[in-house]
């Protein structure tokens, strides 16, 4: 086994979830590691965590506190170059999505994302097409870079081990994080902790039974259920495509909620659509839903077809006012 | 003040395409993927849709749209796009599928932009989609923007906004359904794009006309990429899940809200 760098950033101060899975995917690979934090925080999360880690390296400071490309880049390259490690595993956060493939091209580095399983002999598992085809590869380029993707490893119990040598890396830049907004009327998106994910799809704002279209009890319906449950929200369809064909929206929608071919391939132990046709390009989405069940008012629906556990041919406004009244 | 935009943008299988890998170690492939029929990849559609909307608002802008693709079918695409909005086209004939390599890929591109001419990087913004549909690794563009100098990068933009300084105000998408707000003091800067917050703009005839009279010279003057695999494969497989569907219907709404709210509850 090559030696690994594990290369991880803290959120708030410590290490977040998926930055621990990375570890506990590189004590599990077995082989000599190095591990290297960035961020707020950095040298006191890589000091708690650094047990087992042959040397440990960190870059702090206000310029690396905030997640920006150029300052990202001058870290993660400063850190691999001080580590020397062939193999450089780091979780598929957005900061790392962000400033690593940069990194890679600096290096002359192989870079894979969106890893579910990497082996002790070198093959990395990833999946192609959005998520329908995986696949399974390995590089000989060194160094390369993996991007562990989130939930895909059990995360390590950090033991605290040496002080980090902490590096001193400059970088200019012309960018200024000013801070960060949520969606305007936006509801919640997805969850990762929510055990259920519940997609609203297109049809919710089709003409109904009675020739209308009952967009605010659509909404009053989905939000009810939405705050009962804590569920995460999807939806079938861009805002963007419904808008564009002159479709109504519902209000609280947004880019963030969209799942599927150009949206998230969010992970959840269940899933449940109401009033989506279940066509591939939504479906692509549901590839990490594990146990899946879907409204719909036609039993020929995609649903139908192997893509889901329980269809319910039923109106979905019907369904949804009786099972307000369980829950 | 007037951009030069540029917009990197490969082509995708129809996403209504039942895709079926063919394994090769070197260099895999989809079963028939000559004849699938193919758009222009969704994220970079919609980077290109941005790319117009921002240069009709400052009068002198230009688009561009740097391809590689196969020649062939690059054309039946641009037949559509072209309508959609004024561009021109730099055209790189070669592989597009899943499995080329992210790197030569955006070796190539980046080649062919520096080639451009009269290209000014004070007032240069490269965009493109934040991942493909088909290798959807979200590498290419951050690459591309290296080899070009380019370290002010943003990754799943959905809003940009020039602001009377000049500066640009960046909305990027972050973990928990959050955007970070960023401002770019200056071009150049590299917006890889998620979905945007503009419609696809309608179909416009005469527009792709006149893009046609600029596209087909291009189509025909694009130069061959050579693209070296650089992974060995080990498997390529559809996904082996299958479910069984149980269909429940002609049962009272009542009924199955109850069945739902114990499945919840489990």
């Amino acid at each position: 086994m090559e030696k690994i760098l594990v290369l991880l950033h803290t959120v708030d101060g410590a290490l977040p979830r998926a930055a621990l899975e990375v570890l506990g995917l590189a004590r599990r690979l077995g082989g000599e590691f190095d591990l290297a934090v960035l961020g707020a925080g950095a040298a006191s999360a890589a000091q708690q965590a650094s047990g087992g880690a042959s040397k440990c390296l960190a870059v702090e400071g206000d310029a690396f506190s905030v997640s920006r490309y150029a300052t990202d880049a001058a870290a993660c390259e400063a850190l691999i170059r001080a580590s020397g490690a062939p193999l450089v595993l780091a979780p598929g956060t957005m900061r790392f999505h962000r400033a690593l493939p940069g990194v890679a091209e600096r290096l002359s580095a192989a870079i894979d994302t969106h890893v579910v399983s990497f082996t002790p002999d070198g093959v990395a598992g990833r999946w192609f097409y959005r998520q329908r085809i995986e696949a399974t590869l390995r590089r000989q380029a060194r160094p390369w870079v993996l991007l562990v993707e989130p939930g895909s490893e059990a995360p390590a119990e950090p033991a605290a081990g040496a002080a980090p040598e902490v590096l001193d890396v400059a970088c200019d830049t012309r960018t200024a994080v000013e801070g960060q907004s949520a969606p305007l009327a936006g509801e919640q998106t997805i969850r990762p902790d929510a055990p259920l994910l519940f997609v609203a799809g297109a049809g919710w704002t089709k003409k109904q039974k009675d020739g209308a279209v009952h967009t605010d009890e659509a909404a009053g319906l989905i939000l009810d259920f939405v705050r009962r449950t804590q569920c995460s929200l999807g939806s079938s369809k861009s805002l963007v495509d419904l808008s564009g064909e002159g479709q109504a929206v519902l209000p609280f929608l947004t880019h963030l909620h969209q799942v599927g071919q150009t949206g998230s391939s969010p992970r959840h132990r269940k899933g449940l659509a109401t009033c989506c046709h279940g066509e591939e390009p939504h479906v692509v989405g549901w590839r990490f839903i594990q146990e899946r069940r879907a409204v719909n008012l036609d039993p020929n629906c995609g649903w139908t077809r192997g893509k889901a556990d329980v269809v319910y041919v039923a109106d979905a406004f019907e369904v949804m006012r009786e099972l307000l009244r369980l829950l | 003040m007037p951009f030069q935009i540029i917009v990197c943008g490969g082509l995708a299988p129809d996403p209504l395409q039942t895709l079926e890998p063919v394994f090769d170690p070197a260099r895999p492939s989809l079963r028939n993927e000559l004849m699938l029929p193919a758009v222009f990849d969704p994220w970079a559609a919609h980077a290109l849709y941005e790319a117009g909307h921002l240069a009709k608002q400052h009068p002198g802008s230009t688009v561009r749209v740097v391809s590689l693709a196969p020649k062939a079918k690059l054309q039946q695409v641009m037949m559509t796009v072209a309508q959609k909005l004024p561009f021109e086209l730099t055209a790189l004939d070669g592989p597009g599928g899943g499995f080329v390599d992210a790197a030569a890929t955006a070796a190539a591109l980046a080649g062919a932009i520096a080639a451009l001419p009269d290209l000014d990087y004070s007032r240069l913004l490269l965009f493109g989609g934040w991942e493909s549909a088909t290798r959807g690794a979200g590498v290419v563009m951050q690459r591309v923007a290296e080899r070009l100098g380019i370290r002010e990068q943003f990754l799943a933009v959905d809003e940009l906004s020039v602001e009377a300084d000049g500066s640009l105000l960046i909305k990027e998408r972050i973990e928990g359904g959050l955007h970070q707000i960023s401002r770019c003091a200056s071009p150049p800067a590299m917006l890889a794009w998620a979905t945007g917050s503009l419609p696809e703009p309608p179909n416009h005839p005469q527009t792709g006309m006149a893009n046609m009279r600029v596209i087909m010279p291009a189509l025909q003057k694009a130069a061959a990429a050579n693209i070296e695999p650089a992974a060995e494969y080990a498997s390529t497989a559809l996904p082996s899940a299958i479910r069984h569907t149980r269909i429940v219907k002609d049962v009272p709404a009542a009924e199955i809200a109850r069945e739902i709210a114990g499945w919840i509850r489990e």
